[in-house]
């Protein structure tokens, strides 16, 4: 009898610790629903975040000051990799250099290279700069799908959104309206922020900029600048002393008085070749996160033409 | 009087009537040309449907009964022709289409695997009695292909072309889409038993490789044989990674491992720890077995065991222009041969700075003693500077000092020119 209750008292025991560990590591449906999003870029998170709000947690591999080129495929991005649900790239070949050992060695099925948790963002934008002929190295660093600094123009990160919008209706059919309702308000807002973006920039549009990089094509394109040069003489390579001379001759013949560097160049040559054509070096940031304030894709536009317009009018 | 307001009247609207009818014709025509305009419109919304459904190579919008476009909603997304389609498109989404073979077109090419050539040119001047290199050299041409096999697996194959001879440096299949986050290749592959061991030629920070593993893992090939290999991340504490490799080989690399008979089939295992210090150091750590039969026989085992430590520093903010890394790994070995056990030990320690854009510095020492002797040791230390005209290309001077334990030594100044054509794949961290 003594044994028999003993081994009741043991099979109890052992159905409340299970219950109590269960409760205890069970966490409410609603809370585990969110979805986990990595990007590869700030600009691709805060595109998401703008769709997603408060039913997705983000992350970016790359940071907003770092040269999304060259980031380091460091082995703390598995650990945000394996439990991704859904991983957004920016494509045409950006992240060549650092992201596919990541994804193969992630043990993620859901992201692996087209599977349905695996979105490249270029498919969604006006893509420019493709090259034409005959591609070669010789032209420096180029990326044979075209320019992946796409998404500096309001109207491509539109496009991004939806797209970005319709991947998760996909992947959580349940909060499709959710997710298109962030969208429709993500786009009215950017519509009125573009107008005043345009307003901005009206007045110095047809001006003639250098940037260091061909960073921002669509940028440009979008508020009617003209890029006529760069620092470095291909992309990719860094500014050599002939190139350099060059462009100074050439700034100061075009009148060419503000020169356009992100945030992870060494100023050096910028400043040089400023200080011999009275030209302004402009630290404009490509990516959100470039500096702290810059928290959203709002931002970065805020941003870049407030600095913009500030050095145009200083150069009047 | 009354009779000329009536007339008056009659002209009023006979007047009114001759000049309304042309007004009628005017909007009957105006409103004809506006429903042609309108048909014009849902045609060329149709036309620009179907060719951006073209150059995204997904089925055409639908399209309304009557020939009328759907409207799109007032945010939907205008067509993109530059959009550039990146990723391929996989059997049975063309369904519908009529299947084009003899692979002529550019959609077939893209299908290719990656394709890439490195060319590894070496000089040497000085004197290395134990070691002796050619003058001049082309070391190595590592060309590699690779691609993704289908949804389930990719492929990398790494082919050495020698001045002598060809050897599949690499070449295996990995599945990335295993449940439980396992990893799994079969192939060729080298083996994860430290860190140099795993690196290819052309990603090593030297013209050469350091003295321990030409003494105790094989040299330039190292432990790399046909086998299994299983990967998997492993539960740790917050913001650590613990990674878990086990590997069985055929039993087969350089002089490390013989097998004899089938069943002499050697093994690898490795554990990682890494974790971010900071946003910009980190600190990877390791711990590697080896075991397998050597050229002696069957009853003969060779084990090893490994530690490995790399500290990377590089500011994320100028990534580009500076960054460290400093890296040493001991090795024991414990060799069976006829009659006693020999235990011998090396290491390497190495640090390579990068001072510019363009330019690195580094050393590295080295001591080791030989497998089959342990008494005999051997030392050395070398001094590195490395400069790159652009990503694609890399010249690098060394010099190396080698004693050896026979007495003599070894003084060399080393030249290597790197150049990569195609598109190699980026390499693991």
């Amino acid at each position: 009898m003594i044994q028999q209750i003993s081994r009741f008292h043991l099979v109890f025991l052992i159905l409340v610790v299970a219950v109590t560990l269960s409760l205890l590591f069970s966490t409410p449906a609603q809370a585990a629903a969110k979805l986990k999003i990595v990007t590869a870029t700030t600009d691709m998170a805060a595109l998401a975040e703008e769709v997603g709000g408060d039913h997705i947690e983000v992350e970016s591999i790359a940071r907003g000051y770092q040269d999304p080129h060259y980031v380091e495929a460091k082995p703390s991005f598995l650990l945000k990799l394996r439990k991704a649900d859904l991983l957004i790239v920016v494509g045409l070949q950006l992240e060549i250099g650092w992201l596919p050992p990541l994804i193969t060695q992630s043990g993620n099925p859901r992201i692996q290279v087209g599977a349905p948790g695996y979105l490249d963002a270029s498919q969604f934008a006006e893509i420019l700069e493709i090259p034409t002929g005959t591609v070669t190295r010789a032209m420096g660093d180029v990326h044979p799908l075209g320019n992946p600094h796409y998404w500096l123009e309001p109207e491509n990160g539109r496009r991004i959104a939806r797209g970005i919008q319709q991947k998760l209706a996909e992947i959580r059919p349940e909060d499709k309206v959710f997710f298109e309702q962030r969208f429709q308000s993500f786009s009215r807002r950017l519509t009125v922020a573009e107008k005043n973006w345009d307003d901005q920039m009206k007045p110095f549009r047809g001006r003639n900029v250098i940037t260091y990089h061909r960073s921002w094509p669509n940028f440009t394109k979008r508020f009617g600048l003209n890029v006529v040069n760069y620092v470095e003489p291909r992309p990719g390579i860094p500014p050599s002393p002939g190139h350099t001379l060059d462009l100074i001759g050439m700034m100061r013949r075009e009148n060419v008085k503000v020169i356009l560097v992100e945030p992870y160049f060494d100023l050096k040559t910028p400043k040089s070749i400023a200080s011999q054509t009275g030209a302004q070096v402009v630290v404009l940031l490509p990516s959100v996160g470039g500096e702290k304030e810059v928290t959203d894709y709002f931002k970065l536009f805020d941003y870049d033409v407030a600095l913009l317009t500030k050095a145009f009018k200083a150069a009047q | 009087m009354r009779l000329l307001k009536v007339f008056a009247c009659l002209t009023l609207l006979a007047s009114t009537m001759l000049w309304a009818q042309p007004k009628d014709d005017i909007q009957e025509r105006l409103k004809a040309n506006e429903e042609r305009i309108k048909a014009l419109e849902s045609e060329i919304k149709e036309l620009k449907a179907t060719l951006a459904a073209v150059a995204r190579n997904v089925p055409a919008a639908p399209v309304l009964q009557g020939g009328e476009a759907q409207e799109p909603p007032p945010t939907q997304l205008p067509p993109t022709p530059q959009a550039v389609p990146t990723t391929p498109t996989l059997p049975g989404e063309s369904a519908g289409q009529i299947p084009v073979y003899g692979g002529s077109s550019a959609a077939a090419k893209a299908l290719n695997p990656d394709i890439s050539v490195i060319g590894d040119f070496l000089g040497s001047i000085g004197r290395n009695p134990l070691n002796p290199v050619p003058t001049l050299e082309m070391h190595e041409s590592e060309v590699g292909f690779q691609a993704i096999v289908d949804p389930y697996a990719r492929a990398d194959f790494f082919f050495s072309f020698g001045e002598e001879g060809v050897n599949l440096e690499e070449g295996f299949l990995t599945f990335t889409s295993l449940p439980a986050g396992l990893i799994v290749r079969a192939g060729k592959m080298r083996a994860a038993f430290g860190k140099v061991n795993t690196l290819h030629n052309h990603v090593l920070p030297w013209t050469d490789r350091p003295l321990v593993t030409g003494s105790l893992v094989g040299g330039e090939d190292g432990i790399n044989d046909a086998g299994l290999s299983v990967t998997r991340i492993l539960p740790a504490p917050r913001d650590i990674l613990l990674e878990g490799t086990m590997q069985v080989f055929r039993g087969d690399s350089a002089d490390v491992f013989k097998s004899s008979r089938n069943r002499d089939v050697s093994l690898v295992g490795h554990l990682r720890g890494y974790r971010d210090l900071t946003e910009s150091t980190n600190l990877d750590l390791g711990l590697s077995y080896a075991r397998g039969h050597n050229e002696l026989g069957s009853g003969f085992l060779t084990q090893l065991y490994g530690m490995d430590a790399t500290v990377h520093w590089k500011p994320l903010r100028r990534a580009i222009y500076h960054s460290f890394v400093g890296r040493t790994e001991l090795i024991w070995s414990q060799r069976q041969q006829t009659g006693n056990v020999q235990r011998a030990f090396g290491l390497y320690t190495s640090g390579d700075y990068q001072l510019a854009r363009r330019w690195f510095i580094g050393g590295r020492y080295d001591r080791s003693g030989r497998s089959n002797n342990a008494n005999l040791i051997d030392s050395g230390f070398s001094t590195i500077l490395t400069y790159w005209p652009s990503e694609f290309s890399q010249i690098r001077g060394q010099y190396r000092f080698a004693h050896y334990a026979e007495g003599r030594d070894g003084n060399e100044l080393r030249f290597q020119l790197q150049f990569s054509i195609g598109a190699h794949g980026a390499h693991p961290f």
